[in-house]
C-alpha cells in the first residue's frame, strides 16, 4: 500500500477526512474504488481492544529527582505514569462528565456543605487488600496534611473533616463548594493502602498496571494486574513502559524508529514534517492551557486600566497563533477559560486594534518604554512571540522594551515577582479552580495581582451555587470583569500534540490533558 | 623499580590528595555561593516562614560554613554522601548505577577510540603530507568541528530511523543482557569516539613528528630500517608520554563531559544526573558529583603522569 494512501486511510480512521473524499484521493492516486473500499475497511476496522504486546511511551518530563509518591507529581513522566498504577477516586470523562472510579456514588446536601462518597465494592489494591472507605479517607487525610507537601494542599484546605464510616467517606467542607467531586479528579490524589501514610512512595494502588521497574528520569514499566476491577475497558498491553526522553528530536526519532508506540509534546513546527511518517498518527486536540502575558495591577504603570487595556489591544493574536503555535491553538481572548472548561460562555473576540490602543495610551497619560521580561523557558516560542508583541505594539506607539532573562530560576525571580512577564498556565478543570489559583486576592498564585473584593465574592457565590443556569451566568460576568479590567493578556490557548506509531488503537482525544488525560497507555492498545 | 621512580610516584599521589581537598573547598565554596536559599528552593512557592525556620534547623543550615564544610567532608570520607533533597534517595547508591553506566559507554568508547586514533596518528606519520595523511587528518578534524548534537542526530537520522539498525535510544538497565546493552550503546560510543578521535590523532602525529627529526630516527633510516619499524621501535617509544597526556585527558572527557550525549541518546549517565540536580538546586547531589568528576580527572591526570615517569627512560636507568 502506497505510504499516502495509508496515511489517508488513517485520516479517515481518525475522522479527519470523509469518505467521500477519501474514495476521490484513492481514485485520483489510481485505486480502483473496491479496493479502496477494502483499504478503508481494515484501517477503520474498530473490533475491540486487542489484549497482549508492551505498550511504549516515550515522553518528555521526568528527572531523576521525581518520586512515586503521588502527592510530590508534578511532571509529565510521574502524572501519566501515575495514572497507569494508579486508581482515582473520581475522573474526568473525555465528554466533559465525571466518572466515578473508586466512589461508586457522589452526594452532597443542598447546601454543597456536606459531601457523601459510596465506595465501590471488590476493588483491589495490587496487594491484594481491598480498597476500604478508610483508605480513602486516608488519602484525603494524607494529602490536606502540609507536611506531604501535596501538590492538591491547595484545594484540600477547604475541606474541614473527613470520616469514614462503614462503606462511605463523609467530607465536611469549611466553606460551600458544588465542585468538590472536580477537585477530586485531581490526579494527585491516587487512593493508596492506608492513604500511603506508612510509605507513600510505596507506588501500590488499584490501578491497571503494577509497578515492575521504577527508575526516576530514566524508565518506568508495569506489568498488567490481573484482579484489576475493570479489565475490559482498562490495560490492555501485557506490560506498558514509560522511557523519558526529555530531547525532543530524540523522542521524534525513537517515534520513527519504532522504539515506542506515543510521544508527548510535538513541536508544532515539526507537526507537519512528521504527520506525512508512515505510521505516524499526530493526535492534537484543545485543552485548556494557555500562554500569557502578565501585568501586575498594583505596581506602577500597569495600575492604570487604561495603560493594561492599550497593551490588550495593541497584540495581535492572530499573526501569533499562525507564527509562533502553526495554528495549532486557539485565540484567546485575555480570560483563563476556553471550551474545554464545562459552564463556558462565549465573549466577543478583542482583536488587535492600534487606533484604539492609541487612544487608550494616550488616556492613561504613560511615557517612555514599558519593560517585558521574557524567556524561553516561559513557553515555547515565548521569546519570538514577545518580539512579535514588541512589533505589533510599536504601530501604535507604545514602545516596549525586551529584556531576555535566563531560564534557571524564571520561575524564582521572575514569574510572580516582576510587573510583567511571559508566563503560561496548565489550566485546571474548572472554572472555580481556575479562578481561585490565580485570581482571588488571597491565592499566592495571584501573578496579576487581580485585587478585587467584588471578584473575591463573585467566586464564593459561584462555587456555592449549585443552579447549573445561574452559575453559568456569574462565570460570564466574572471572565467579562477579568477580560476587561484585569492584569492577563492571553494572545493563545495551546493545544496538547501528541503522537502515536504503526498499530496503536484505541485513542479517544481528552480535553483535560495531554496523552487522553495521561490514560493513553492504560487505554490504548496494539493492532495485532 | 627504584627509590626515586616509587619517590616521584608517591608525590604525585599525594599531591593528587591536596588537590582534590582543595577542590572539594572549591565545590563546597561554590555550591554556597549559588544563587537562592536551599530550604526556600526545596519547598518552593509554599514556603512559610516556620517551616523554612524548622527545614533549615533540620538540614544544618544555621551552622557556620566552615563546621558544615568537615560535617560533609567527614561524610565523605567515611563514604556517606548524605541523600538527596528532592527525592530523599541515598546519594551513593543512585550514583553508583549512573557512575557505573557512564563508565561502560566511556570503557567501550575508549576501547575504539584510543587504538583508532594512535594507528591512525600513526599511519599518518608514516604517509606524512601525503595525500592519505591529509585524507585522515582531514575526516579526524571534520568529525571533531562537528558539534556533538549534530554527530548524534545524524547518526540518529541513518542508523536508527532511515536504515533502523541501531536503536536512537540508548536506555540501558540494570540485568539488561550483554548483547542488548551493546546494541544499545552502539551510537551514543560512535558518536564519542568521533568527538574525541582528532585530538588524540592529531597529537599523536605532531609526538612523533617532532622525534622523528632526531638524530638517532636519521641513524635508524640509515641502517635500513623499514619506515614502520623506525617509527613503532625508536620515534613511537619516545614519544610515548604526550600521547598518554592528552588519551588520558580524552578519558577524562569521555566521562565528565558527557552531558550533551546522554541527553541525545537518552543514556542514563552521570550528566544528565547532574543537570537535573542543579535545577533543582539539590546541594548535596551536586556537591556529590562535582567531587567525583573532579576525583576522576585528578586520578586519570596522576595515571598519565606516572606513566609519563615509566616512559621516561633517564628516570627508569638512573646514573
Amino acid at each position: 500500500m502506497s505510504n499516502e494512501l495509508e496515511f489517508l486511510s488513517r485520516r479517515v480512521a481518525a475522522g479527519k477526512l470523509s469518505r467521500r473524499d477519501f474514495l476521490g484521493r484513492a481514485a485520483a492516486l489510481g485505486i480502483a474504488a473496491p479496493f479502496a473500499n477494502s483499504l478503508l475497511s481494515s484501517a477503520a476496522r474498530a473490533a475491540g481492544p486487542v489484549k497482549g504486546g508492551t505498550l511504549k511511551a516515550g515522553l518528555v518530563g521526568g528527572e531523576s529527582t521525581n518520586s512515586l509518591d503521588p502527592a510530590l507529581m508534578m511532571t509529565q513522566v510521574p502524572f501519566a505514569f501515575g495514572k497507569c498504577w494508579g486508581e482515582m477516586i473520581v475522573e474526568l470523562s473525555p465528554d466533559g462528565k465525571l466518572e466515578n472510579r473508586i466512589a461508586e456514588e457522589i452526594g452532597s446536601s443542598d447546601d454543597a456543605k456536606t459531601w457523601t462518597l459510596k465506595i465501590r465494592d471488590g476493588v483491589e489494591f495490587h496487594n491484594g487488600k481491598t480498597v476500604t472507605a478508610e483508605d480513602v479517607a486516608a488519602t484525603l487525610e494524607r494529602h490536606s496534611d502540609e507536611k506531604s507537601k501535596s501538590g492538591a494542599l491547595g484545594y484540600m484546605k477547604g475541606i474541614a473533616t473527613i470520616k469514614a464510616s462503614g462503606k462511605e467517606v463523609v467530607l465536611t467542607l469549611k466553606e460551600a463548594n458544588a465542585d468538590l467531586p472536580y477537585l477530586l479528579s485531581d490526579y494527585h490524589l491516587i487512593v493508596q493502602p492506608n492513604g500511603g501514610k506508612d510509605k507513600p512512595d510505596a507506588g501500590i494502588s488499584a490501578g491497571p498496571y503494577v509497578v515492575k521497574t521504577n527508575e526516576p528520569g530514566v524508565r518506568h514499566g508495569g506489568e498488567r494486574f490481573a484482579n484489576y476491577w475493570q479489565g475490559d475497558k482498562m490495560g490492555h498491553a501485557d506490560q506498558i513502559e514509560v522511557i523519558v526522553i526529555n530531547d525532543a528530536t530524540a523522542r521524534t526519532a525513537a517515534l520513527q524508529g519504532g522504539q515506542v508506540n506515543m510521544i508527548n509534546r510535538v513541536e508544532p513546527k515539526i507537526v507537519d514534517l512528521i504527520k506525512r511518517v508512515p505510521g505516524v498518527t499526530i493526535r492534537n486536540h484543545a485543552g485548556p492551557g494557555h500562554y500569557v502575558f502578565i501585568m501586575h495591577c498594583n505596581t506602577a504603570p500597569f495600575d492604570n486600566n487604561d495603560l493594561r487595556m492599550a497593551l490588550k489591544l495593541a497584540i495581535d493574536r492572530e499573526e501569533m497563533l499562525t507564527k509562533v503555535l502553526r495554528g495549532y491553538g486557539s485565540l484567546g481572548n485575555d480570560f483563563p477559560i476556553n471550551s474545554s472548561y464545562p459552564l463556558f460562555t462565549e465573549i466577543e473576540q478583542r482583536k488587535y486594534d492600534p487606533d484604539k490602543a492609541k487612544f487608550h495610551y494616550k488616556k492613561s497619560g504613560h511615557d517612555g518604554t514599558v519593560l517585558l521580561r521574557t524567556s524561553d523557558v516561559a513557553f515555547p516560542g515565548a521569546v519570538d512571540a514577545s518580539q512579535l508583541f514588541q512589533q505589533s505594539a510599536a504601530k501604535a506607539g507604545i514602545k516596549i522594551e525586551l529584556k531576555r532573562e535566563p531560564g534557571d530560576g524564571y520561575w524564582n525571580e521572575v514569574w510572580n515577582k516582576q510587573p510583567f512577564c511571559a508566563s503560561y498556565w496548565g489550566g485546571r478543570s474548572t472554572q472555580d479552580q481556575m479562578y481561585s489559583t490565580a485570581y482571588l486576592s488571597t491565592a499566592d498564585w495571584n501573578d496579576t495581582r487581580f485585587k478585587r473584593p467584588d471578584f473575591d465574592k463573585m467566586v464564593l457565590a459561584a462555587r456555592a451555587e449549585l443552579d447549573e443556569a445561574k452559575r453559568k451566568q456569574m462565570y460570564h460576568d466574572m471572565a467579562v470583569l477579568v477580560r476587561d479590567e484585569g492584569g492577563l493578556i492571553l494572545p493563545m490557548f495551546n493545544q496538547f500534540i501528541d503522537a502515536t506509531g504503526a498499530k496503536v488503537d484505541g485513542w479517544v482525544d481528552d480535553p483535560h490533558q495531554e496523552l487522553m488525560n495521561g490514560y493513553a497507555l492504560a487505554k490504548c492498545w496494539l493492532q495485532a | 623499580m627504584s627509590s626515586p621512580i616509587l619517590k616521584l610516584i608517591a608525590q604525585r599521589i599525594a599531591l593528587g590528595i591536596l588537590l582534590l581537598l582543595a577542590i572539594s573547598v572549591l565545590i563546597f565554596a561554590g555550591t554556597q555561593i549559588l544563587p537562592g536559599d536551599v530550604a526556600q528552593a526545596i519547598l518552593g512557592q509554599s514556603a512559610t516562614p516556620e517551616s523554612l525556620a524548622n527545614l533549615r534547623e533540620q538540614l544544618g543550615l544555621n551552622d557556620p560554613a566552615y563546621v558544615r564544610y568537615f560535617h560533609w567532608l567527614g561524610g565523605v570520607l567515611t563514604g556517606n554522601l548524605g541523600t538527596a533533597m528532592s527525592s530523599g534517595q541515598d546519594i551513593a547508591t543512585s550514583i553508583k548505577g549512573r557512575l557505573w553506566n557512564t563508565l561502560f559507554l566511556a570503557f567501550w568508547a575508549a576501547i575504539v577510540a584510543v587504538p583508532l586514533a594512535i594507528i591512525l596518528g600513526l599511519i599518518a606519520v608514516r604517509y606524512r603530507n601525503g595525500w592519505v595523511d591529509k585524507l585522515i587528518s582531514g575526516l579526524a578534524l571534520a568529525s571533531t568541528s562537528f558539534p556533538e548534537f549534530f554527530i548524534g542526530y545524524v547518526l540518529v537520522y541513518f542508523f536508527a530511523v532511515k536504515w533502523q539498525i541501531f536503536p536512537g535510544i540508548s536506555t540501558v538497565y540494570e540485568g539488561m543482557p550483554f548483547g542488548e546493552r551493546m546494541q544499545a550503546i552502539a551510537l551514543p560510543a560512535t558518536a564519542l569516539t568521533l568527538v574525541v578521535l582528532a585530538h588524540m590523532m592529531r597529537m599523536t602525529r605532531a609526538a612523533i613528528l617532532n622525534v622523528m627529526q632526531s638524530a638517532y630516527v636519521e641513524t635508524a633510516e640509515l641502517k635500513g630500517l623499514s619506515a614502520f619499524n623506525v617509527i613503532r621501535k625508536h620515534a613511537f617509544p619516545n614519544a610515548i608520554a604526550p600521547i598518554i597526556n592528552v588519551v588520558m585527558l580524552n578519558l577524562a572527557y569521555l566521562i565528565v563531559g558527557v552531558v550533551v550525549v546522554e541527553v541525545i541518546f537518552v543514556y542514563p549517565g552521570m550528566g544528565q544526573y547532574l543537570v537535573d540536580h542543579v535545577t533543582k538546586r539539590d546541594v548535596p547531589v551536586v556537591q556529590a558529583v562535582g567531587l567525583i568528576f573532579a576525583a576522576v580527572y585528578i586520578s586519570l591526570n596522576i595515571i598519565a603522569d606516572i606513566a609519563a615517569i615509566i616512559a621516561n627512560p633517564r628516570l627508569r636507568h638512573p646514573k
